[in-house]
């Protein structure tokens, strides 16, 4: 965002970006017992406005009964590139999976 | 088509949408035609006031809707100015069976002089800041006023006030918001922020002024006096919050409640009301 | 999701359009191209950070942008009626829908960000006049039955085109366009059911919907694009599973509910041409003119100017609130971190 000398200046010059409000992640809770999902970005100028867009934008419907925003720059999200390595260990341990043991098969309540 | 899309895996996600449960004026007019709310005409009077100044609000806010700041902006003005026009169908449905009228005889098949709205609701949008400035007084003057009202004797004016309460806290939230940033922001939006509570400053007086009517009212309305000191207290916070000084500010003389308006009503009316006096008794 | 996601891994460039044309491919790209075609090979789904080919990336932007920009001017022929709606219930629900192309524009813009443009740039294009959006928002809404033939002709129209798109290759583009469509099922209801009152009222009220279905016919029918023989991109965006039917298909099967509809409104669609075709399967329709969809699109229909003058207008005059929110934000944050700093030494 803006140019930190308009700031400090009484009469803040408009400068190329001054106005340019930043990107925010929208997760909202759809009901109570469910987790905040991701529905989409909006731009507000500081969390609280932030917030109240996130209501007006993405809650018009009773979509929800929470709301997080969270600076899209402070999202940090894992390398699509490794994704083949990143996500490779759990595949093939079958055996953390209660489908893996067979013999039990049958046997009450386990 | 659309009704038997397969819209994908989201149902579980945040895009469940339903209608919700409320008040709606359908369910007024469904009571009304029944007996079952049927208002005295002091009660249908001073209905019609609340339901005039929501509905001549939310007619100066509809225009904001592709005009404003920026696009959440034009989302946000457009669910106050929604929250208005439901609170007006309310009141208006609700006045309307006072005498076996419509919401929409009302709305467009009166007369200037009988319209009750105060002079605030009638003002110009001006610029985003003028109308920043008249949603705070609106809002401050709203909050209380509803929430008092849902104590009513009369349990149909509480239960829309009930309904409209919630909602205009929001109004509330939404424009003390905007007075700080827009007095603490940019040189320029100060002084644009003091401009705008200048031009409506002066008609915050007509919200609180008393009358036969709402003497004769007692425990079904509100006292408008009261809300005054309410009034001054919360905006007096924000105003001291954001630096600003509205103690010079004349106050204007009034008297919408009794059908003298100000020169900006007449062109709001002739336009809303265009369509649907070149038609008659049509339906639409 | 975010803008700044694309500068992990591989960065994308700010704006795709100015992309330069790679000619060899490295190794990296490579292996990035491979695993796209076995996304697309695979029915699924390419996600921001994910490589893709540069024209894949500028051809989601043009067709999303675009698409956000007809939602954004799309507000304009139907906000000019919401102060004259002749009903308190019309003017509700007319503010509902327009309100919600801001938002349904918002939605879109969000899914073009995440492809390494900005917002601010796609607005500054519109405005400019850079940008293209659906011509058929040129035209003046001049009586209120045309609000019924918007959201019953233009909203069905686009609602044909949206609804495969739920399933677009690109994520976010599908994601947005799943709430699109859930919000939009209202919006064409409501404009059948205008229509429908209308066509039951006065003899007056009547000829005012036929007059709107006719004037708004072949617009509506021209949203779905030229015919496939003239629709240069059409082809690649079907192989990239942006788009899964032609814009030929969509118009005819649109054409087709047209012409089943018309009959409950008691009205008649202004072609003599609409049948259906035993043999192809297919609903056949008279000539368009596509001189005049060109002519709109090249900037020269009734509406261009004042529809692209009022959006400039609301930009430059929110220039000012914009910017006040911003500083304020910024002093906020200043004073918060001068706190910080007071209570860290104390």
């Amino acid at each position: 965002m803006g140019d930190k000398e308009a700031m400090e200046s009484p009469t803040p010059e408009p400068t190329e970006g001054a106005h340019r409000w930043p990107l925010w992640e929208v997760f909202v809770r759809s009901s109570r017992g469910l987790s905040h999902v991701h529905a989409g970005s909006l731009h507000a100028p500081d969390a609280s406005m932030a917030l109240r867009n996130a209501r007006d934008l993405y809650t018009r419907r009773n979509e929800g009964v929470s709301i997080w925003v969270v600076p899209s720059d402070a999202i940090a999200a894992s390398d699509p590139d490794s994704k083949g390595s990143f996500f490779e260990s759990p595949q093939g341990k079958d055996y953390r999976h209660a489908t893996y043991y067979t013999k039990s098969e049958g046997v009450k309540h386990l | 088509m659309n009704q038997q899309t397969n819209f994908g895996d989201s149902s579980a996600s945040a895009t469940r949408i339903t209608p919700g449960f409320a008040l709606r004026p359908e369910d007024i007019a469904l009571a009304a035609e029944q007996g079952t709310a049927k208002p005295g005409e002091d009660v249908g009077e001073y209905a019609l006031r609340l339901g005039d100044d929501a509905l001549i609000l939310a007619q100066r806010l509809g225009h904001w809707i592709s005009r404003a700041p920026e696009l959440e902006e034009d989302v946000a003005l457009g669910n106050i100015a929604l929250d208005q026009l439901g609170h007006a169908r309310s009141f208006l449905t609700y006045a309307g069976a006072a005498w076996g009228k419509t919401e929409d005889e009302l709305a467009y098949f009166r007369r200037e002089s009988e319209f009750r709205s105060a002079h605030l609701f009638e003002q110009p949008n001006g610029d985003f800041a003028a109308t920043i400035a008249r949603q705070f007084i609106v809002a401050n003057y709203q909050f209380p006023l509803y929430r008092e009202l849902t104590k009513s004797s009369d349990p149909m004016l509480a239960a829309i006030a009930a309904k409209a309460v919630k909602e205009v806290d929001y109004h509330l939230d939404h424009s003390t918001q905007w007075v700080l940033r827009l007095a603490g922001g940019t040189a320029e939006s100060r002084r644009r922020m003091e401009a705008g509570l200048k031009l409506m400053w002066p008609f915050a007086g007509e919200l609180f002024e008393d009358d036969e009517l709402t003497a004769r009212l007692g425990g079904a309305g509100v006292a408008p006096s009261s809300l005054k000191d309410e009034f001054d207290r919360s905006t007096g916070a924000v105003l001291a919050e954001a630096e600003l000084d509205v103690a010079g500010h004349p106050m204007a003389t009034g008297g919408g409640r009794h059908g003298h308006h100000s020169e900006y009503l007449g062109p709001v009316l002739a336009e809303m009301q265009v369509l649907a006096r070149e038609f008659p008794g049509a339906g639409w | 999701m975010a803008r700044n996601m694309q500068q992990g891994g591989r960065s994308a460039p700010r704006n795709a359009a100015e992309a330069p044309v790679v000619e060899a491919l490295s190794a990296e790209d490579a292996a990035g191209l491979e695993n796209f075609d076995r996304i697309i090979a695979k029915d699924s789904r390419v996600e921001p950070r994910d490589w893709m080919p540069e024209a894949y990336r500028r051809s989601l932007v043009r067709q999303i942008s675009q698409h956000a920009h007809s939602e954004i001017i799309g507000m304009q022929p139907e906000a000019n009626w919401i102060t004259r709606a002749p009903s308190l219930k019309r003017k509700s629900i007319l503010m509902a829908k327009v309100q919600d192309e801001a938002g349904h524009g918002l939605y879109l813009y969000s899914a073009a960000e995440t492809l390494g443009t900005t917002r601010d740039d796609m607005m500054d294009a519109l405005v400019a006049g850079k940008a293209r959006y659906s011509s058929i928002f040129n035209y003046p809404t001049v009586t209120w039955a045309d609000m019924g033939a918007i959201g019953w002709m233009v909203d069905g129209a686009a609602i044909c085109n949206q609804v495969p798109l739920c399933r677009a290759s690109y994520g976010p583009y599908g994601r947005a366009m799943v709430r699109v469509c859930k919000e939009e099922s209202f919006h064409q209801r409501q404009g059948f059911e205008i229509l429908l009152e209308l066509a039951n009222g006065t003899p007056e009220q009547r000829a005012m919907a036929q007059d709107a279905v006719n004037r708004w016919y072949a617009p509506s029918l021209m949203m779905f694009g030229p015919p496939d023989d003239d629709s240069p991109n059409s082809k690649q965006s079907m192989a990239w599973n942006i788009k899964r039917f032609s814009n030929d298909e969509l118009r005819s099967r649109f054409v087709g509910m047209l012409a089943e509809q018309v009959k409950v409104l008691g009205l008649e669609l202004p072609d003599d041409q609409v049948r259906f075709d035993a043999d192809t399967k297919k609903w056949e329709y008279g000539p368009l003119d596509w001189e005049e969809f060109k002519e709109v699109l090249a900037g020269r229909g009734p509406c261009n100017a004042q529809r692209l003058e009022r959006r400039r207008s609301a930009h430059e005059d929110g220039a000012w609130v914009r910017e006040a929110a911003a500083a304020y934000a910024e002093k906020q944050a200043a004073q918060h971190t001068a706190a910080n700093a007071q209570k860290a030494a104390a």
